[in-house]
């Protein structure tokens, strides 16, 4: 009964939505970071950081394309694999989708102006343009948010024989798991984005010791992403208890709780099976603490999910090790931006410890996966449902085809273009280190005509 | 109010016929510009035009998918499990010529231009071709109301090919057009003329393609010929002559009159697709009615379409004239 294209479709969803979302952050925060460098270098008239904003907008404009076409796909994807959800439900789930389309539109005009436009829009005015990037960001990705948890906590819909015959948009869009969402996913973006350019730049540190250039490259990027980890945190821990309190099904399989009860343990690690959590350190008292802050809170079980309806033994063990991964990154980081923060208090400066490269250049790693981990647990532990309630994965998906085949196109395509992006960085930060910075790579100076010339080559 | 909404959509249609069809026939002409000497000159004059606009301008392919799927779900849906093939080609189409095309403009080593070029104009060409099968196959009523429709047949049919064809050759049209209007600009005589010869060329072979075309859809889509000659008649009179004025003007008149030109008889075209098939939004089985969403659907969606206006006209215009006034030059 299970359709041949179930398995393909979910694969393949996973893998490009994982794909894409690495590049959000790019778009979303490492273009606010660009524009740090900028209004720095504006108002203090320092050469360097006007350098590091170019050649940031250059590494944005890389990225933003890879992420807009890889967005693209995503598009074609919910009609190629998910036709059972956007002919049903599309009049509801497809209205934060145009707000999205707004803002994405409103972001790739300004990317290209802010891009193009250096040495040619004088000073302030060039800054100016990459204000909209920014703003433009924050709310597409609220918009596409709005959509992802509308699936969590479906509303404003009204359903007549299974069609959808009433649609209140502002209930669409502002549904129950809205807030804590996107706001979740927005202080994501800017850890991520963060994190990693610091992690480059930290890399560079090893190498080139004291380079003024590589430190600002660090410091901008490592004092944003320590300010919003301890806040990041913090709403984790809130956008916990809201799962808790609206989605128990969901809570119960990221605790994988086997049975309702009170004093339920916050396991660690372990594996589910047949109603047993193997393996694992339990904290006593833990999960329900942390959920209603008494130890006889009482946790819904998973045994309390209608059989029918239940997750598998694999997808509880999924999503319980993902939550476990997601928070561990997050306190690793929590402790990288409290040691950065110190240093930073002590000496205006980073640590000065042989170690604290090799710590930032994990803590970028690690935030990529916390962020590939919170998704997991999102999605997988929305599962069997595709819209909570309403609409089964299964139903979902489409019957047309052979998946596999686009599945393993999509594969080789995205494997050709992970390593051409990469390439191309590495050619960017070649060709940077080789020219030093010579006059022609300095903001508003003469056009640099031979910089041009080698593109074209 | 369903009605308007289908409108909406086909503006976004119209926009991305015409904005992205002219950024795929640059890739057209990539494609067939020669070897790397040969070509470098005109290539070079494409990834400067290109640059800055080219993730615009493919917006509006975001932009009629999402109006489609929310407006008009069951269409969508039906669209999506028919055309699979096409429409999965063109989506990855989309993947490569877009990172291909931004991946070639910062690469310095020959070899590896060459590899992201060549995935770049390859796939300008393809895409544009699957989307045209998809028109035709639409127009000639092959998706069926409920979806699952013949996955070879709906887009490998004398209607589709046709569509497929004619938008490759539409694509060609424009961009040449587009790129020699940019030569002149430059100033640059010998690029100009390479571009105009091509122009005229491709003017020449798309004509000739569509008066062949009518052949075809008297066997193949009567219905539908019989729509664009009778209601969608004006549209493709106003198409030819655009067609022919945009060569005329090419050689006299400011490149921007020939732009302008260019546009309308892209435009026309695919302005008397959609004439003739109205009231219908698939062949002539789904009636735009039919197939919308409720109507606070419809009525969010023109709250977005109006805020689109407000908002991403102005700085699209912002940034074309930036473009043309050469401030957004790419180098
Ligand atoms: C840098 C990334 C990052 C970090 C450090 C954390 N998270 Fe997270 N988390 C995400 C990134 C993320 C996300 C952006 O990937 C998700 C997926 C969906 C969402 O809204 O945010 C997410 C989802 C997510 C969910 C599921 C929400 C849902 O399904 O509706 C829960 C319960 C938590 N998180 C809880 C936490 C807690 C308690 C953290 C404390 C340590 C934490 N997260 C740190
Ligand atoms: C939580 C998940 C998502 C977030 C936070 C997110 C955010 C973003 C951001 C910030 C961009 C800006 C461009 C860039 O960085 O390259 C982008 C691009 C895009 N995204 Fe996503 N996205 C998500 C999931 C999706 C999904 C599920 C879809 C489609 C169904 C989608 C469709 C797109 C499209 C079409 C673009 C390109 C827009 C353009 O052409 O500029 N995204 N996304
Ligand atoms: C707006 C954002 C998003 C939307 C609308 C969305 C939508 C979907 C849909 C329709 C499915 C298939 C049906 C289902 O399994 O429920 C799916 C599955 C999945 N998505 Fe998302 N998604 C979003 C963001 C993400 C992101 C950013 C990730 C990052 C990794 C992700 C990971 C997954 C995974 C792992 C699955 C497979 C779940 C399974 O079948 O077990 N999603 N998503």
């Amino acid at each position: 009964m299970e359709p041949s294209q179930l398995l393909p479709a979910r694969e393949q969803m996973a893998f490009t939505l994982g794909f894409h979302i690495i590049l959000v952050p790019f778009g979303l925060a490492f273009t606010f970071l660009m524009l740090v460098a900028e209004w720095r270098g504006l108002r203090r008239g320092d050469r360097d950081a006007l350098v590091l904003a170019r050649r940031w907008s250059q590494v944005a404009a890389v990225l933003f394309a890879v992420g807009a076409v890889s967005g693209t796909v995503l598009s074609f994807e919910l009609g190629l694999l998910w036709p059972g959800l956007m002919g049903r439900y599309g009049a509801a789930f497809g209205i934060p989708f145009a707000v999205e389309g707004l803002f994405f539109f409103l972001e790739a005009i300004f990317v290209a102006v802010y891009v193009y436009g250096w040495d040619r829009l004088p000073g302030w005015r060039h800054f100016w343009t990459g204000v909209p990037v920014v703003l433009a960001g924050i709310g597409g990705t609220l918009s596409v948010v709005a959509a992802n948890a509308w699936m969590n906590q479906p509303g404003g819909f009204t359903l007549r024989d299974g069609r959808v015959v009433g649609v209140r948009p502002l209930e669409v869009f502002f549904n129950g798991a809205f807030w804590y969402e996107s706001v979740h996913m927005l202080l994501a973006g800017y850890m991520v984005a963060g994190f990693l350019t610091a992690a480059v730049y930290a890399r560079g540190l090893r190498r080139a010791g004291n380079d003024r250039m590589v430190r600002l490259g660090l410091m901008i990027p490592l004092t944003m992403a320590a300010i919003v980890t301890p806040v990041q945190i913090f709403v984790g821990d809130v956008v916990a208890r809201e799962v808790f309190h609206r989605e128990p099904a969901k809570f119960a399989t990221i605790e994988a709780v086997p049975t309702t009860g009170t004093h339920v343990p916050e396991v660690l690690g372990g594996v589910y099976s047949r109603g047993r959590v193997l393996g694992g350190i339990p904290v006593p008292n833990g999960a329900s603490l942390l959920s209603g802050f008494r130890a006889d809170t009482r946790i819904q079980g998973i045994d309390a999910i209608p059989e029918e309806v239940r997750p598998t033994d694999r997808e509880v063990t999924i999503v319980h090790l993902a939550f476990d991964v997601m928070v561990g990154a997050g306190m690793y980081l929590l402790a990288l931006s409290a040691w950065f923060g110190l240093a930073w208090w002590r000496d205006r400066g980073p640590p000065g410890s042989r170690w604290f490269p090799l710590a930032a250049i994990v803590g970028g790693v690690l935030a990529v996966v916390a962020l590939e981990a919170g998704w997991v647990v999102t999605e997988v532990g929305r599962q069997p449902w595709t819209v909570v309630g309403h609409l089964l994965t299964r139903d979902a998906v489409t019957r047309s085809g052979n998946v596999w085949f686009f599945f393993a196109a999509t594969l080789v395509l995205y494997a050709a273009v992970a390593f051409a992006t990469v390439h191309v960085l590495r050619v960017l930060r070649r060709r940077w280190r080789d020219s030093g910075v010579d006059p022609s790579d300095v903001p508003y100076g003469p056009a640099r005509a031979d910089e041009s010339a080698v593109g074209e080559g | 109010m369903s009605t308007f909404a289908a409108v909406v959509l086909f503006a976004g249609v119209l926009a991305y016929a015409v904005l992205g069809g002219a950024d795929y026939g640059a890739g057209f002409w990539d494609l067939t510009a020669g070897g790397a000497e040969r070509g470098r000159r005109p290539r070079h004059l494409i990834d400067a035009v290109l640059a800055p606009v080219w993730e615009a301008n493919h917006v509006w392919l975001i932009f009629c998918l999402v109006m489609l799927w929310s407006a008009f779900p069951p269409a969508f849906a039906a669209i999506m499990t028919t055309l699979y093939i096409p429409l999965g080609v063109a989506g990855l189409g989309v993947v490569l010529r877009g990172s291909g095309f931004a991946f070639r403009k910062v690469l310095v080593v020959t070899d590896h231009q060459r590899a992201a070029g060549a995935a770049f104009a390859a796939s300008s060409v393809i895409t544009p071709f699957c989307f045209g099968t998809v028109a035709g196959g639409i127009a000639s009523g092959r998706v069926p109301s409920t979806g699952g429709g013949d996955p070879v047949g709906s887009w490998l049919n004398p209607t589709s090919v046709l569509g497929g064809v004619l938008a490759v050759l539409v694509c060609a049209f424009l961009a040449a057009v587009f790129l020699t209007a940019e030569a002149r600009r430059r100033h640059d005589e010998s690029l100009r003329r390479w571009y105009a010869r091509r122009s005229r060329l491709a003017a020449l072979v798309t004509g000739a393609v569509a008066l062949a075309g009518i052949a075809v859809l008297h066997a193949d889509a009567p219905r539908l010929l019989h729509g664009l000659l009778t209601r969608g008649l004006p549209l493709l009179i106003v198409s030819a002559l655009c067609g022919l004025g945009s060569l005329t003007l090419l050689r006299h008149a400011s490149p921007r009159a020939a732009q302008a030109a260019a546009i309308g008889a892209a435009g026309a075209v695919v302005a008397g697709w959609g004439v003739a098939q109205y009231p219908y939004l698939l062949g002539d089985h789904l009636r735009i009615a039919e197939a919308a969403a409720p109507t606070p659907t419809l009525g969010a969606l023109t709250v977005v379409a109006a805020a689109a206006l407000l908002l991403v006209v102005p700085s699209i215009a912002l940034l074309f004239v930036l473009h043309q006034s050469g401030r957004l030059d790419s180098h």
